[in-house]
């Protein structure tokens, strides 16, 4: 005990790192662990794998990893992040943060997509995938043309148009010599109106006396499923089924070990009543349709994810919509491969 | 777990508020008739309570069921990627209770076993090295309390009073005992001499989730107060707040707090991720963004009365109270106003300040059922006193996002409500 405190008390009084031996915790890290692990990559490239990908084949990994969220043109669905745009808007009144209207280093893009993308999936890409996706970024914000390929040598010559637009914090020049003085406390100033209300804007979240019922509670779930016709089980249709799923794992799980996510636990959706998943907060559209009787039949689930905002107004789902038959029906044999 | 008894919704509460509000008088009244629940033998007085083991670990009482974090659903995509609030309105005090502590996740809180806990330190130093969760309780280790704010705390507010409520407002804080095991003895453990020169290293810090949420931090903050910690307020770090281990970065904005800890790289450079670039930077009026704005300033606000803590008690005495804290160090003093700035009285701390750390303070005061644009203004160890909003509007615009520490006023009416307001 008393050595510990020595040492630990010489460490904080001497502040060099004279102690070499330590303490002997730990074990020597191998150079397969750093390698997996040791994968951010620094705006002079250092950390970036051999690779390449242009801008065509990143059109394709994008519309089909991450068009759900950032829109097939990268200009975002919902609330979720703009990555193309915003051109010229910093100094605007409502500035539009975007890839290339923003990010400083090109390096950032590739290391967070790489990293952490796509949501709800991330370290799937390989990273000629990743080099295709930035071309892509980059082209949908008209920074290069359709031919353009992004490689690890070709990486470090690209310079971000907002490079430039940063300063490091200037505070203590900027506001704290201004704001380091004795405060004023009596008579400060000859009058006070009130110029802003919070209750006219109107924005803050109500109490919802209805969210603490268990969602499942309200509604028994009627004995449905076996009035509903499953689709035969075509081996190879669940398979481009499984495919098609892609589209929708950054939201949804299913099967074995599923868990809510952004959206519900989808196993044994096919036939069940709307709005069930115990767990899960739905949105008010989809709670009134499962009210008047919304049950997941093949009919309805084609109607939804062909068009899911025009068929439920409201919708929490942000997924713009499957647009040929064959994967709704493929979609549709998957779903229905994993029964509750 | 709820019984159905529905808690009344906000705007009844106040209206409820707004009755009692009216026509009680200051001093000692006496009472009409005796009260039942002192004549009568209450069933509490009679019968038997709970026995030891009827809640191994306990929760908040069910009438204190309104005491939690929420959300403001508009403010993020879904709720996997974002943040609620602490319920500051509600709380007394400066330690936080882990359970009502404010959440910001990137890819959702995820559930990572101590004995699948890994934690590297790579990059510039002598011997790259993998501690497992038993070895880091095997280093000396040091308790501390401090606040965590997230930057972005208050920063819906830079356009004009919009939230009404503290919770929304100031929530994104909280503020714990923590226990840890300080970086700079796990980097020595590791060597630094590989580094050299440490003036201008930096080190890297990640998480362990799928947002592999990173920044990095000059080598200098590294090594004076950083925290590798593994419990809050005597017990283990919850899963949201990154269980088993998290940094703990003292007085600067929450981001860095990385939660499932799993690596520290020293590096030449910063490595400009995401977290630091499009995020976390501070947009100024002409365009130019401020990046590497990572202490929080000293901020207050009055967390009772407020929007979601209206006066219920009429007229006659009053406490005022709130919270006070500084990235820079210890809060001195704190004033508050009652006339939305015009005139200033010093209010009671209730303990000296402690640097980055939430100062409970108070303002013991007679109400006299009259209308108050009541506002707190901090001031900490350096002197620094907490702007308005128009004087950080003046040097920053309207779209820093990040580091909102403006004065904040609350409107109080004579029926008790309060409201979030701006004033000239």
């Amino acid at each position: 005990m008393s050595k510990y405190l020595k040492v630990a008390t010489a460490l904080v009084l001497l502040g060099s790192p004279a102690f070499a031996d330590g303490f002997g915790l730990g074990r020597v890290a191998l150079p397969e662990e750093i390698a997996a692990w040791d994968l951010d990559v620094s705006p002079d490239g250092t950390g970036l794998p051999p690779g390449s990908g242009d801008v065509l084949t990143g059109e394709e990994v994008f519309a089909d990893k991450c068009a759900v969220c950032h829109g097939d043109f990268a200009e975002g669905v919902d609330n979720w992040p703009k990555l193309a745009g915003g051109w010229d808007t910093l100094a605007d009144d409502d500035p539009l943060k975007t890839v290339g209207s923003y990010w400083p280093y090109l390096s950032t893009s590739w290391d967070y997509i790489n990293r952490s993308m796509p949501f709800g999936d991330a370290q799937s890409l390989t990273a000629d995938e990743v080099y295709a996706i930035v071309a892509y970024i980059l082209y949908s914000n008209d920074l290069v043309d359709e031919d353009f390929v992004l490689s690890d040598e070709t990486f470090t010559a690209f310079e971000m148009p907002n490079q430039d637009g940063f300063i490091i914090d200037d505070r203590i020049e900027t506001e704290y010599s201004q704001w380091v003085r004795e405060p004023c406390m009596e008579n400060c100033k000859d009058s006070v109106e009130v110029t802003m209300r919070a209750m006219v804007l109107d924005v803050t979240p109500q109490e919802e006396v209805e969210a603490s019922a268990p969602v499942a509670a309200a509604a028994p779930a009627p004995a449905v499923a076996e009035a509903v016709q499953v689709v035969a089980l075509d081996p190879a249709l669940i398979e481009q089924g499984e495919k098609v799923f892609r589209k929708c794992k950054a939201c949804h799980q299913i099967g074995d070990g599923a868990k809510n996510r952004s959206g519900p636990i989808l196993t044994g959706i096919l036939g069940s009543p709307a709005g069930v998943v115990e767990g899960f907060r739905y949105s008010k559209a989809l709670m009134e349709m499962a009210e008047d009787g919304l049950v997941w039949d093949e009919e309805s689930l084609h109607a939804f994810l062909a068009r899911p905002k025009s068929f439920m107004k409201g919708t929490k789902m942000t997924f713009a919509g499957l647009r040929s038959e064959d994967d709704l029906d493929a979609i549709t044999a998957y779903l229905a491969s994993f029964a509750e | 777990m709820t019984d159905d008894k529905t808690s009344p919704s906000r705007r009844a509460f106040l209206k409820g508020a707004a009755m009692t509000g009216a026509g009680l008088a200051a001093g000692q009244a006496a009472a009409a008739t005796p009260d039942p629940l002192i004549t009568e033998v209450q069933p509490w007085a009679s019968g038997l309570g709970d026995g030891v083991d009827a809640t191994p670990y306990g929760l908040p009482i069910e009438h204190e069921a309104d005491v939690i974090r929420r959300n403001v659903e508009w403010l993020t995509a879904d709720t996997i990627s974002s943040i609620n609030f602490t319920p500051i309105h509600a709380l007394d005090g400066t330690i936080t209770p882990q359970g009502c502590a404010f959440e910001r996740h990137h890819s959702g809180a995820i559930e990572l076993r101590k004995e699948d806990y890994r934690l590297m330190i790579n990059g510039l130093v002598d011997r790259p090295l993998v501690f497992s969760y038993a070895d880091l309780e095997r280093f000396p280790r040091q308790n501390h309390v401090y606040f965590c704010e997230c930057a972005a705390n208050t920063g819906m507010e830079w356009a004009g009073a919009q939230l009404n409520g503290a919770q929304f407002t100031h929530g994104m804080i909280h503020n714990m005992e923590y226990t840890g095991v300080p970086l700079r003895m796990i980097l020595e453990e590791a060597g630094l001499g590989a580094a050299g020169d440490l003036a201008d290293k930096w080190v890297y810090v990640e998480g362990a989730d799928a947002s592999s949420n990173g920044r990095s931090i000059p080598m200098e903050k590294a090594l004076d107060d950083v925290l590798v910690a593994f419990k809050a307020n005597g017990e283990a770090l919850r899963k949201e707040h990154g269980y088993p281990v998290r940094l703990v970065v003292p007085g600067w904005e929450g981001n860095m707090w990385i939660k499932w800890l799993r690596r520290v790289e020293i590096m030449d450079g910063p490595v400009e991720s995401r977290e630091e670039t499009s995020k976390y930077t501070d947009t100024l009026a002409d365009g130019i963004s401020r990046k590497w704005t990572w202490e929080m300033d000293a901020k207050s606000v009055i967390t009772s009365p407020s929007p979601q803590a209206p006066i219920t008690h009429g007229t006659g005495p009053l406490v005022i109270s709130g919270l006070a804290w500084s990235g820079h160090g210890a809060i001195t003093r704190v004033d508050v106003s009652k006339d939305g700035g015009k005139s200033w009285e010093t209010a009671r701390l209730a303990k000296p300040g402690e640097k980055m750390a939430l100062t409970r303070f108070y303002l013991d005061t007679e109400w006299d059922g009259q209308e108050m644009l009541l506002q707190s203004r901090a001031i900490d160890e350096t002197g620094y006193v907490q702007p308005t909003k128009a004087q950080l509007r003046e040097v920053r615009g309207l779209n820093s996002i990040y580091h909102n520490n403006c004065i904040q006023t609350w409107w109080v009416r004579p029926n008790g409500e309060a409201e979030n307001v701006e004033v000239s």
